[in-house]
């Protein structure tokens, strides 16, 4: 009987410290299997952020570094360049990408650096109690949002995907859900393609997945994927950008 | 034997390629060389001086309080430094551009550096009239060396630069020769 | 050759291969000149969007095994000290130049050494130590970076080049030293992509009760051995001296002229010269019957360390200034001579 599923080689066999229903262990278990399938686990180097996926090279079977809070794209860059035979990815965060690390993410799409960024956005600040993220929608209550967000005091939910896409160095930008399996199918193919570019020197590629947070949300699991579907896409739709 | 310089003009006048000669002149000739050049957030037009120290020993702060010897290539300069150069030092100056008052408590020589420079045809050589001046007045580092360095700093796709050059100094040491 | 290209030089010789950093007064000669450099000598170089993108590019550099470097000027120098924390706690050897300006704050441009706290101190989170050292010549700039790059990767340590912007500015000859190819240590924990052996993590981060501490405890056994094996100074006159001068680096240059005056007047005044500034060279400080003289570009930095070293058993003076000014070497005669004979004690 033929074989047509097991447990990624490059994921170890670990029960992962995230909560019931968040987004971070399906987002890792996509890359691990990409990987896998591209065969290309002992080229990797990953970086992990600061955020809920600090630790996801517990998780990860493969090369890790850490970076400090918004600076893997910096650490990224430093990696790539001296070691440009190695696939380099981050793993970040929308308050590590987006907000505390807007210049370092900006700064390494417009240098075109040939590396891969996984972009979690889940529209909180997750690690540390979900507060409100530069992502976080318009009356979408937080922590340090206890009335929703207010446009008038704390601005607009950062589109950073599409301002990334503006960017001559930046080659490919797609937005994806971790809601369906359909959309889930769809992630997958986003992460192989944003890796292969890499392999192929094509250049910056980047991939959002729009990722339920239960716990912070104040939903059950599958409200969150509901509200992913009917609420976040409106303001994050899918598809490529570039 | 330790001679410490200060050369003081205004931004543009070559005053830190100057004492780039000087420095590079002196160790071609054994001696030990320091060279410090004053920076300012200013990048054309302002105030621009540097420090040089030429001796046979070890060098302690390159930073020159008092010097043996001043080249001043403008007025503001001349009003700036002219208290930073030692009873009986030597004062090189400019005088198309800086005019000294009649009590002096130094030897001093005058010439019009960059009248003379632009009689050659290139006003920016006035710096290299000045050295010549301060070649003849002080014989700390040789002619030759001297030329040598400018040969060597000059860019090679331009000869008339450098005939230019090596007629100024000429007629600053002749300045001085003439008396 | 400028202090600040000798560096750069020294730095390349050492088989740096990656440098990032970002404009700052007075250290932008050793920026241009690693763009010039870096590359013909198969390097990367890459000007950075900021002090914090550039120590962590080092960062990652330095996490995947090469010998990488940044520099900067002061307050360039303050923004870096998240990545230099991270660098010590993740046990990256990395070298980092600080040609100090005076501050606080935006400050001027003028040469201080006010940044020594923050150099000898961990300047920023946590308990650690960098290796810190003074250069106070061109040559020493270039001498003193080679050793930086071999001690850091010695002791999986930041390493720091503590100039100034005298020193950086200043041009004086430089003999260099070429040693062909550098045989670099092996990197075992580098990642280089986890090819038949088990994946490599670099990180700082030890959230499990008890593991922060023995990293930290490890820590403190790799400092104490560094103060044990890597302590260096100079001396100059000091065996018979009366009057013991302390200072680094410019300040040293000047002290010693200072020395040079004093003894043709038969006073007997040496300098102790610290060439590193962590490890202390405390083990210099073994003649309690001396008076000692400190002399900072800053208001009494260094002083605490010598104080410290001297536990009491002499008298300890000190000169200082800072934020422009330089303490002269005619002040330092005067200073000495007050001591000599027994007025300031």
């Amino acid at each position: 009987m033929e074989k047509i599923y097991s447990h990624p080689r490059s994921l170890r066999d670990l029960s992962t410290h995230y909560c019931p229903g968040c987004g971070h262990g399906l987002a890792h278990r996509l890359i691990a299997e990409v990987v896998d399938e591209l065969g290309i686990r002992e080229r990797v180097i990953a970086i992990a952020p600061v955020g809920c996926a600090v630790i996801a090279y517990d998780y990860w079977d493969f090369d890790c570094s850490e970076a400090a809070h918004g600076r893997a794209l910096a650490v990224a860059t430093g990696i790539k360049r001296v070691r440009p035979q190695n696939i380099v990815f981050t793993y970040q965060g929308d308050g590590d990408l987006a907000a505390i690390g807007t210049t370092e993410t900006i700064h390494a799409a417009n240098r075109g650096e040939n590396v891969t960024v996984f972009f979690i956005n889940n529209a909180v600040y997750g690690m540390t109690g979900g507060q409100m993220a530069p992502t976080t929608l318009l009356n979408q209550k937080t922590s340090t949002t206890p009335e929703g967000r207010n446009a008038q005091f704390q601005g607009y939910p950062l589109k950073i995907s599409e301002m990334l896409a503006l960017l001559p160095g930046v080659k490919y930008v797609e937005r994806v859900a971790l809601d369906s399996p359909q959309d889930i199918i769809k992630a997958k193919k986003a992460i192989k393609k944003a890796l292969v570019n890499q392999m192929e020197g094509v250049g910056f590629s980047l991939v959002e997945m729009l990722s339920p947070c239960p716990t912070y949300w104040g939903l059950s699991p599958k409200a969150s994927l509901d509200w992913i579907k009917n609420t976040m896409v409106k303001e994050f739709p899918l598809g490529v950008i570039k | 034997m330790t001679e410490r310089i200060i050369i003081a003009g205004s931004g543009g006048q070559g005053i830190m390629l100057l004492g780039k000669i000087i420095a590079e002149a002196a160790l071609l000739q054994g001696k030990f060389v320091t060279w410090l050049p004053a920076y300012g957030p200013e990048v054309r037009g302002g105030a621009a001086h540097c420090m040089i120290i030429i001796a046979d020993d070890e060098i302690g702060s390159p930073f020159i309080d008092k010097a043996d010897s001043l080249i001043i290539m403008n007025q503001l300069s001349l009003v700036k430094f002219k208290s930073r150069l030692k009873n009986n030092g030597l004062m090189i100056i400019n005088s198309s551009l800086a005019k000294l008052d009649n009590k002096l408590k130094f030897k001093a020589a005058e010439g019009r550096c960059t009248d003379i420079a632009e009689g050659l045809g290139n006003i920016k050589a006035a710096n290299v009239v000045a050295l010549g001046m301060y070649l003849a007045s002080k014989k700390i580092i040789s002619v030759e060396n001297t030329l040598g360095v400018i040969k060597k700093m000059a860019p090679q796709d331009k000869p008339e630069l450098l005939k230019v050059n090596l007629e100024a100094l000429e007629k600053g040491r002749e300045l001085v020769k003439n008396g | 050759m400028t202090g600040n290209e000798a560096i750069a030089e020294g730095a390349i010789q050492a088989g740096c291969t990656f440098y990032a950093g970002y404009p700052i007064t007075p250290q932008n000669e050793l920026t241009a000149y690693m763009a010039n450099h870096m590359q013909k000598s198969g390097g990367v170089f890459i000007q950075a969007e900021a002090e914090l993108a550039a120590i962590n590019m080092v960062f990652g550099a330095a996490a995947a095994g090469a010998r990488a470097m940044t520099s900067s000027s002061s307050p360039g120098i303050s923004l870096k000290q998240e990545g230099i924390s991270y660098i010590a706690g993740a046990e990256l050897p990395a070298v980092i130049a600080n040609v100090m300006r005076g501050g606080p704050g935006l400050g001027n441009i003028a040469p201080a050494q006010s940044d020594y706290f923050q150099a000898t101190r961990s300047g920023g989170h946590g308990d650690y130590h960098c290796l810190v050292l003074a250069p106070a010549s061109v040559q020493e700039s270039y001498d003193l970076t080679c050793l930086a790059f071999t001690l850091a990767d010695k002791y999986r340590s930041p390493a720091i080049i503590l100039s100034d912007g005298l020193l950086g500015q200043m041009m004086e000859p430089l003999l260099v030293r070429k040693e062909g190819k550098i045989e670099l240590p092996a990197k075992p924990w580098a990642l280089t992509g986890c090819t038949g052996r088990q994946a490599n993590v670099v990180k700082s981060f030890y959230l499990k009760e008890g593991d922060l501490e023995k990293l930290n405890l490890k820590l403190q056994k790799k400092y104490k051995e560094i103060q044990q094996k890597e302590q260096r100074w100079e001396e100059f006159f000091l065996t018979d001296a009366k009057v013991a001068l302390v200072a680094y680096g410019t300040m040293a240059r000047i002290a010693r002229s200072a020395v040079k005056v004093l003894r043709e007047k038969g006073k007997k005044v040496g300098l102790l010269r610290p060439l590193t500034l962590w490890p202390f060279p405390k083990k210099a400080f073994t003649m309690p019957k001396k008076k000692y003289l400190v002399i900072e570009m800053s208001y009494g930095q260094m002083l605490e360390d010598v104080q410290l070293a001297l536990c009491g058993k002499a008298g300890v003076e000190f000169l200082g200034r800072s934020g422009g000014g330089i303490p002269s070497e005619q002040e330092i005669i005067v200073k000495v001579n007050k001591i000599y004979h027994g007025k300031n004690i």
